[in-house]
This record gives C-alpha cells, sequence and structure tokens, in this order.
C-alpha cells in the first residue's frame, strides 16, 4: 500500500483536530481534538519512519506520547477544576483574563 | 630674580579671614569683623615690610618671586602658582590692603546696624585676597584666577542686599558685563598660549620680538576688551552705575579705588605687547578719550549722589586708559592718576556713605542741601576730595591729572591736539559736575524730608575719611616730588625718546586751571544762584533727558543686544518645544497608539487564540513553500 496515504490520513486527522479547537466550545472536545492532533502527527511520523527505513520516527512517536500523557493530567485536573467552580466546561466562559 | 618666601602672606590672611568668617558662621558674629579688619590690617604690615626691603635692593634686584606650586603640567607646557611683587605690583597692593583697611574700619561702623554684617566683611577680605592675586599673578593664567576672582566678589557685595530684586538684578548685570570682558581676557591668553607657547609676563614679554603683528594687535585687543568690562570703559561701561546698588564702603574700596584699575593694571602690565602693537595702543586711547567724556557728561546729569561719583570714577579711569595708551611715557602717570584718584575717590565715597548715614539712606542730592554746617567733617574731608579731583594745586589730582593732560598734548600731530582738547574738556566738565555735587549736598537752604536729622557720622567712620583726605592732599605731591613714582616704574617701560614738547606744562596747567575755574563758574550760576527744586524738573532739553539715561546705553545694549537674544531664545524655545519635545511625546504617542491598536487582538477568548497559533503555523509553512520551490 503507498506509504502517501497515510500521509494524507494525518493530515485530515490533524485538520479535524485543529477545525475542532477553533470551532467548539467544550472544554472536552477541545481537549480531544487536540490529542487528534497530536496522534495525526504520530502517525506522519511512524510514516515517515517506514519510508526512510530507520527508528528515529517512531522514537519522537513515544516521546510525543508521553508528553501527550502528561498534557492529559493536567489539563484534565484544570477542566475538572474549572467546572466545579463555575459550572461549565464552555472554553468562552473562561474569558475572565480580557477584564 | 630674587626668591621669597613671604610674599604668599599678603593673600592669605585675607583668605583665611573670609574663609574663617564664612566657616564659623553665626558664632563669628560678634568678632569677625574685628578679625576681618586685623588680617585686612596685618596684610597691610606685610606689604610695607615688603617695601622696606625692596627700597633696601638695588633697582634691577626689586622684583621678587615665590613659587607656591606646580599648576599645569602637560608635557613640555608647564605652569606654576607663582607670585611676582615688582614696582609696580607694589603700589597696587600697598594701595588695595591701606585703602581697603581704612574700608574695612569704616565698615565696622557703617555696617554695624545690618545683621550680616560679618558676611559682609567675609566678602570684602575675599575681595581684598582676590585682588591681590590679581597684582601678584607672575602670568596671565595666574592674574586670570584674581580677574575672576574680584568680578565674584564684586558680584556679592553689589548684591549684598538681594532681598531688594532691584539690587540683584544689579549684581546679575554687573557679572553678565564683566563675562563679557572676561572673555576678552580668555581669549587674549589663548592667542598668546597659541602664537608664544607661553602665559607668563617674563615669556610673553621675551616673545614680542618675534611674533607678528598680527597677533600682537588681536591680544592687545582682547587684553583692552578685558580692561573694558573690569573697568567699566565704553563699551561696556553700562553696570557701574547700577553696581552703586552695592553698600558704599563697597562702591569706595571695589567701584571707586581698586576693581575698576585692574584694566588699567592690566594694559600697563602688558606695556611690552601694546608697545610693539600700535593699533591696539591707539584703540585704548580712543576707548580711554571716549569713555572720559562719557563718564563726564552722564556725571553732570545724576541726581543720586553716588550715581554721580560713579560716572565721575568711569571718567577718571578713562583718563587713566588714555595715559596708558600714550605708551611707554604715559604708564607712569596713568599709574599715578590711578593711586591718587584711589585716596580722593574712596574718600569722597566714604564722605557720600557718611552723608547717607546721616540722612537716612536718601541718595537723591535734590533732597540734601546745606549740610555743612550739621557734618562738618564730612565736608571737610569731601571738599578736600573735591579739590583734589578737580586738580587745583596743590592737591593730588593737580600733579597727576595735568601730567596725562600734558602727555595727550605732546603725543604728537593732530592725535595730540585732539586728545589734549578732549582731556581739557573733560576736567572742566569734571569742575562742573563735582561743584554741583558740592553744592546741592552741603550748601544752600535745606531741603530735606521731615524725617531727616543730619548729624555727623560716628569717629570710626570720619577717621578713615580724614586719613584718605590727607592722602588727596599730600599723595600727588609725594608721587611726583623729583619724578619719584616715574623713576620707581621705569625698569619696567622702555625707555622712551622725548617728543617734541608742543605746549609747556606750565601752559597746560594754566590751560587746565581756566577750565577748570569756568566749570566752576557754570556750576555756581546754575545752582547757587537759583533755588534748586526738590524735585527733578521734568520740563529739560533732551540732552539733560539723553544724559540721565546714562547717554541711552542700556537702551542701545537693550535694542542691539538683548532684543536679537530675546527673539533668538524664543525661537529656540519653540524649536526644543515643536522638534524635540515632539520627537519625545511622538515617540511616547506611536507605542500608546499602536498598543491600543493591538489592544483589540486580545479578546480573551482561548479559540481565537487558537485560531490565530493556527493562522501563524499556515502561514509559516506557506512561507517555507514559497522559499523551498
Amino acid at each position: 500500500m503507498n506509504a502517501a496515504n497515510y500521509l494524507y490520513l494525518s493530515a485530515l486527522l490533524f485538520t479535524i483536530g485543529a477545525v475542532g479547537v477553533v470551532i467548539r466550545r467544550n472544554a472536552i472536545v477541545v481537549f480531544m481534538c487536540i490529542e487528534l492532533m497530536l496522534n495525526a502527527a504520530n502517525l506522519s511520523f511512524v510514516t515517515f519512519s517506514r519510508i526512510n527505513g530507520d527508528l528515529n520516527g517512531q522514537v519522537i512517536a513515544f516521546f510525543t506520547m508521553v508528553v501527550a500523557a502528561c498534557e492529559v493530567v493536567v489539563g484534565l485536573a484544570i477542566i475538572v477544576t474549572i467546572y466545579r467552580s463555575r459550572r461549565s466546561a464552555s472554553i468562552d466562559d473562561a474569558s475572565l483574563l480580557k477584564r | 630674580m630674587m626668591t621669597s618666601t613671604t610674599l604668599v602672606y599678603l593673600i592669605a590672611l585675607p583668605l583665611a579671614g573670609s574663609a574663617i568668617l564664612l566657616l564659623a558662621g553665626r558664632r563669628s558674629d560678634k568678632w569677625g569683623h574685628l578679625l576681618a579688619t586685623g588680617l585686612s590690617a596685618s596684610s597691610f604690615f606685610v606689604g610695607l615690610y615688603q617695601l622696606s626691603l625692596m627700597l633696601g635692593r638695588s633697582n634691577s634686584e626689586r622684583p621678587i618671586t615665590q613659587k607656591l606650586f606646580e599648576w599645569i603640567s602637560v608635557g613640555t607646557f608647564k605652569i606654576d602658582a607663582s607670585l611676582m611683587l615688582d614696582q609696580l605690583s607694589i603700589c597696587f597692593v600697598l594701595l588695595i590692603t591701606g585703602v581697603g583697611t581704612l574700608i574695612h574700619i569704616y565698615s565696622i561702623s557703617y555696617m554695624s546696624h545690618d545683621a550680616d554684617r560679618r558676611r559682609f566683611f567675609a566678602f570684602l577680605n575675599l575681595f581684598i585676597a582676590a585682588m591681590l592675586l590679581l597684582v601678584l599673578g607672575d602670568s596671565y593664567l595666574n592674574l586670570y584666577v584674581g580677574w575672576e576672582g574680584v568680578g565674584l566678589a564684586s558680584y556679592l557685595l553689589i548684591g549684598f542686599w538681594n532681598q531688594k530684586p532691584a539690587y540683584a538684578t544689579a549684581s546679575k548685570k554687573a557679572f553678565v558685563m564683566n563675562r563679557v570682558g572676561d572673555m576678552g581676557l580668555s581669549f587674549a591668553i589663548m592667542i598668546a598660549f597659541a602664537t608664544m607657547g607661553t602665559v607668563s609676563f617674563s615669556g610673553v614679554k621675551a616673545a614680542v620680538d618675534h611674533t607678528s603683528t598680527a597677533a600682537l594687535t588681536s591680544i592687545g585687543i582682547m587684553l583692552l576688551v578685558a580692561a573694558t568690562g573690569k573697568s567699566a570703559q565704553f563699551p561696556l561701561q553700562a553696570w557701574l552705575g547700577d553696581a552703586m546698588a552695592g553698600p558704599t564702603p563697597v562702591s569706595a574700596l571695589i567701584h571707586a579705588a581698586t576693581m575698576v584699575t585692574a584694566g588699567v593694571y592690566l594694559i600697563t602690565r602688558s606695556n611690552f605687547i601694546f608697545d610693539a602693537a600700535p593699533t591696539a595702543q591707539l584703540l585704548v586711547v580712543i576707548v580711554g578719550a571716549i569713555t572720559l567724556m562719557f563718564g563726564a557728561l552722564i556725571g553732570t546729569a545724576k541726581d543720586d549722589i553716588k550715581k554721580a561719583l560713579a560716572a565721575s570714577t568711569m571718567s577718571q579711569i578713562g583718563y587713566m586708559i588714555l595715559g596708558a595708551g600714550l605708551g611707554p611715557v604715559g604708564y607712569a602717570f596713568a599709574i599715578m592718576h590711578l593711586l591718587t584718584h584711589g585716596f580722593f575717590k574712596a574718600g569722597m565715597f566714604l564722605g557720600a556713605g557718611s552723608v547717607m548715614h546721616g540722612m537716612n539712606d536718601e541718595v537723591n542730592m535734590r533732597k540734601y542741601g546745606a549740610l555743612r554746617k550739621f557734618m562738618p567733617i564730612t565736608f571737610a574731608t569731601f571738599g578736600l576730595g573735591y579739590l583734589a579731583i578737580l586738580g587745583v594745586p596743590p592737591f593730588a589730582g593737580f600733579y597727576s591729572k595735568d601730567m596725562i593732560i600734558e602727555t595727550a598734548f605732546n603725543s604728537g600731530g593732530a592725535k595730540g591736539i585732539i586728545l589734549g582738547c578732549v582731556t581739557l574738556l573733560g576736567a572742566g566738565i569734571t569742575a562742573f559736575y563735582m561743584t554741583r555735587v558740592m553744592i546741592l549736598t552741603f550748601t544752600g537752604k535745606s531741603r530735606w524730608d521731615d524725617e531727616a536729622h543730619p548729624h555727623e557720622s560716628p569717629w570710626l567712620m570720619w577717621l578713615p575719611m580724614a586719613i584718605l583726605a590727607i592722602g588727596s592732599v599730600t599723595s600727588g605731591y609725594l608721587l611726583s616730588h623729583g619724578d619719584a613714582l616715574v623713576n620707581w616704574l621705569s625698569p619696567l617701560f622702555e625707555n622712551h625718546a622725548e617728543h617734541a614738547e608742543l605746549l609747556s606744562p606750565l601752559v597746560v596747567s594754566g590751560l587746565a586751571l581756566a577750565m577748570v575755574a569756568i566749570g566752576i563758574a557754570i556750576a555756581f550760576i546754575k545752582y547757587s544762584r537759583n533755588e534748586v527744586a526738590a524735585v527733578a524738573p521734568t520740563d529739560v532739553s533732551i540732552f539733560t533727558t539723553i544724559a540721565r539715561q546714562d547717554l541711552l546705553q542700556d537702551r542701545f545694549n537693550e535694542a542691539v543686544f538683548m532684543a536679537p537674544g530675546k527673539v533668538l531664545t524664543a525661537v529656540l524655545v519653540k524649536t526644543d518645544e515643536a522638534v524635540i519635545d515632539g520627537a519625545v511625546r511622538g515617540a511616547g504617542r506611536i507605542a500608546l497608539g499602536s498598543g491600543s491598536a493591538l489592544r483589540g487582538v486580545q479578546t480573551g477568548f482561548v479559540r481565537s487564540y487558537a485560531a490565530l497559533i493556527l493562522l501563524g503555523a499556515v502561514a509559516l509553512v506557506a512561507a517555507i513553500w514559497v522559499v523551498t520551490q
């Protein structure tokens, strides 16, 4: 199977994620879209690793997963805290820095 | 040249007095005036001691010098702070410390009601020290330090009662006009350094022979500018009248006897330059002749007794400058007139102070009159000074002023005749305005204000006046007897060939006395026969009006120098506001404007930030793509 197809898929997933971050208001959904973009990047790394025939891309993908895991921990904690105090997970409501 | 170790005490004593009085502050209020007077007197005695030593040496060994410390040392160029006492300096040293001490004594009583008497004495001592440094410096640079020092002391003392804004302005005016002259002196020093590589008197004197006439002329003119500033000569004379704002002892010491004669000293000291630069010398004579008439004419119209005497000082210094400009033959006569003038003018100023003391500080002569009976001692001492300045034999002015008139007549050609006539006419006008002062003040009917209670001054005041009056009577005879002063000073000046005599001394004296008699007669007819109005009449001729306004000198200065200066500063202020401030404010406004414009981007919505990041990333990728294609 042509390796370029994986790259197209990766681009598609990334675009979905990016558009999701920009247009959705629910913090959990935005968060999932970020995960989607990270994984789209991972897919690209792995594909390039396959194309070039070395393991560098795969190693980077592992790093990305670790970073993503950490990010999930911190991010979810923040979202839960905000939800507790404001009874809302809408990110547009949390625009208090403007004022 | 012999060296000495005691010269420095001349300056150190009064300088220490000034420092002690200023640093000790109010604690020295009780004894400060006594200390200052004592130190000034001891400086006078050091001067007398030096004179006695000098008299014991032969003519060529008389100048002595003392090196204080190495002042400037740059490569091969060295200037020491050294003092030099020669036949010329000793005359000044004795005049400054002698008259200075008498005026210190006078001031003890005159200033006794002033809360700041100690500060006054501190400044007087500072002046004595600076003036001594001026005449003892052995180079133009050392002289310059003293030159600035007397300017400072003069400024401080004119503005001594600076709580009155007019007095503070007068001191500022004197200082600023003196600065113009000081610039001339600094230029002269710079030119001397650039062309001769030295600024010491002996060095410059030795270098004169191989220096171009152009350089010597420019040095001479710059020295003349300096002299006009300090000595209140045309065209920088306007400050002297206002300087009378200072306490009267200051007017007597600084603005009559000593500081204002510094210009004459400078020109006489620089005789080797002026002898080699005839153009500069001619300018000196012209300045002297103009100021002589200028001061005399102003003196005829002043009702303020101190301003009338100030105008007279200006005129008499004009005589000295003129004498000094007549070359080798005139220097000694200029110095002689300077010394006799120091006696009689200081005496008359102290007399004026005594009159003011008894008349509630009234200075308007139209409000005096008939004071002869109430102030006999003041009248007598003032009268002797009056006879001396007129040049009535055998009083001091007869010897010194007639010498200058005679020298002027004999200076040769049309120049001699013009100068001779100017000096003769000046003598006549001097007689007129001094007689006017005498008549208005001491004779006629009283025109006092009701609260005036004229009385004779205490002995501390009349004693110095009496001593100065004795000097006014005898100094001329003593100095000219057997050409004493001329011979004493002769080693300093080039020997000169005798000019052909146009008029004999006897004829000159006769002419001068005739002019004086005419002047006195006119004054008597005008002021003694008629009643003098207590208020200055306003329906006077245009000439009187102009003379009352100092011959429009202030108007001229304001129109020619002040008005363009004001326009220039107005333009500069506008430029500053528009360009400099505009640039600074503009930069601020740009930062503020761009800030508030960019603030719109900061919405506070996470999603818009994310969209911007995305947009940025896409733009970056697009840019890389375009570049790498």
